[in-house]
């Protein structure tokens, strides 16, 4: 069964939600190795797509949901998760296309286009301590789940666990990238607060898609 | 806001009063030229603008391109992400600059006061990096007069030797306006062996008042750039 447009306002609506519960948790991470204001920008950034989702025209598809997202955080947030998750929505727009529902292949396909989007935008690599720790993971673990078979909802299961457990592994790691890299070895011990994120907004995803299935 | 048959420069800043400080700065040395400042956040908090970097690349764009200049990391992300949303003819006109914000944002500018096109705007900014500096300031680095003029009597071509008049010497203002002057002529010509084009090099020869400037054109036409430089180093820049 795949993912239409309800998941895709669920999804925001949730994501809105547990960025702004994790909001002092995402600044205290971020204050420990950043600038402090990865949980405050996140949160208005979300919290100003919440009214337009009002505003979407009847027979809007998933991909406009996410190109709404992308163009509301560049405009909103303004660090540097601005344009880097504005970016990673505005790809995962453009391999979402016009589909009015995502199957398990194309769920994997959005996945790996917002990463891609952040890898270009942002020049970091596996293990430079950012949110690609957890999206990397979070790609292959769908690409494994959505070749053997696995429903929409079932690939956003994986790609979150797999999130969330490479968030937590970038823990030990030396930031190479960002703010936190003018820490040097004093960036290692803290998790990345943008892996965190990253972690949180699969997680959502994936139980909104599980709520779906549900339905 | 545009000037037109200018290239304009925006400076791009995490704090509005760095950037709008950017622009006062360069603005004494370039007058006219389109200036923008693009610093903190939509309600003016730290952070970058999309919307206003936006704005800014089109306040700045005469149709001749905009050099942009950012500070920290989001910054540049931020300006990378506008460039995406112009349309192709404009973002080929638009460049961001790897440079010093201060020092490349002050080249850039009077450059492009000057009336240079995009890619030697961008080349001023860029040659304030560092290297360049000291290359260019090097071969006249702790040289006191006596030591300079033999060389410059010795060399081919045509040398104006004046003494600096103003209170203040060869500051970062009268320093501009030398460059812009040189910048109107086709001939390479040297204040004492630094490229009179180059507003840094000029700027890193820390001449004061009463030092000797040997103002230098090896090039058979340069005869009247010279004496242009010349005439306006003796008249003191127009200050006391």
């Amino acid at each position: 069964m795949g993912l239409d447009i309800t998941w895709a306002v669920d999804w925001v609506r949730r994501s809105a939600q547990v960025i702004s519960e994790h909001r002092v948790e995402l600044i205290t991470l971020d204050r420990e190795i950043g600038d402090g204001d990865h949980g405050e920008n996140m949160d208005r950034g979300f919290q100003a797509v919440l009214p337009k989702l009002d505003d979407l025209a009847a027979g809007s598809t998933p991909g406009d949901v996410l190109k709404l997202v992308a163009t509301t955080l560049i405009s909103t947030v303004g660090g540097a998760a601005g344009p880097l998750y504005g970016t990673a929505y505005l790809k995962a727009a453009a391999a979402a296309g016009s589909a009015v529902s995502l199957d398990g292949p194309a769920i994997a396909a959005i996945l790996t286009a917002a990463r891609d989007g952040v890898v270009a935008r942002g020049k970091a690599e596996t293990g430079d301590k950012t949110m690609i720790d957890a999206l990397t993971p979070a790609v292959d673990a769908a690409d494994a789940a959505a070749a053997a078979g696995v429903d929409a909802a079932g690939v956003f299961a994986a790609a979150a666990d797999a999130a969330e457990a490479g968030a937590l592994a970038t823990e030990p790691l030396v930031a190479r990238k960002g703010r936190a890299s003018y820490l040097g070895e004093r960036s290692a011990g803290h998790r990345d607060p943008g892996a965190e994120s990253s972690a949180l907004l699969l997680r959502a995803a994936a139980d909104a898609a599980a709520a779906s299935a549900g339905a | 806001m545009a000037t037109p048959e200018k290239v304009g420069v925006l400076f791009v800043s995490h704090s509005a009063a760095i950037a709008a400080g950017l622009v006062e700065l360069a603005r004494q040395m370039a007058p006219t030229a389109a200036l923008v400042a693009a610093g903190g956040t939509d309600d003016g908090r730290i952070g970058t603008s999309f919307d206003l970097v936006t704005a800014g690349i089109a306040e700045a764009d005469s149709g001749r391109g905009v050099v942009v200049l950012c500070d920290l990391g989001s910054a540049i992300l931020t300006a990378e992400t506008a460039l995406d949303f112009l349309d192709d003819e404009v973002r080929e006109r638009v460049r961001i600059v790897d440079a010093p914000l201060v020092e490349g944002g002050v080249a850039a500018a009077v450059a492009a006061e000057a009336g240079d096109p995009l890619d030697v705007v961008v080349a001023a900014a860029e040659s304030a990096r560092g290297p360049a500096i000291a290359a260019s300031a090097g071969a006249t680095t702790g040289a006191a007069p006596a030591d300079v003029a033999p060389t410059a009597a010795a060399a081919p071509g045509y040398t104006r030797s004046i003494r600096l008049v103003n209170s203040d010497g060869l500051h970062a203002r009268p320093a501009a306006e030398l460059v812009k002057l040189a910048s109107t002529f086709p001939q390479k010509v040297t204040v004492n062996g630094t490229d009179a084009k180059s507003l840094l090099g000029i700027m890193s020869l820390g001449l004061t008042k009463g030092a000797q400037v040997d103002i230098t054109s090896r090039d058979l036409s340069g005869r009247e750039a010279v004496d242009a430089l010349a005439a306006l180093a003796e008249s003191g820049f127009g200050e006391a």
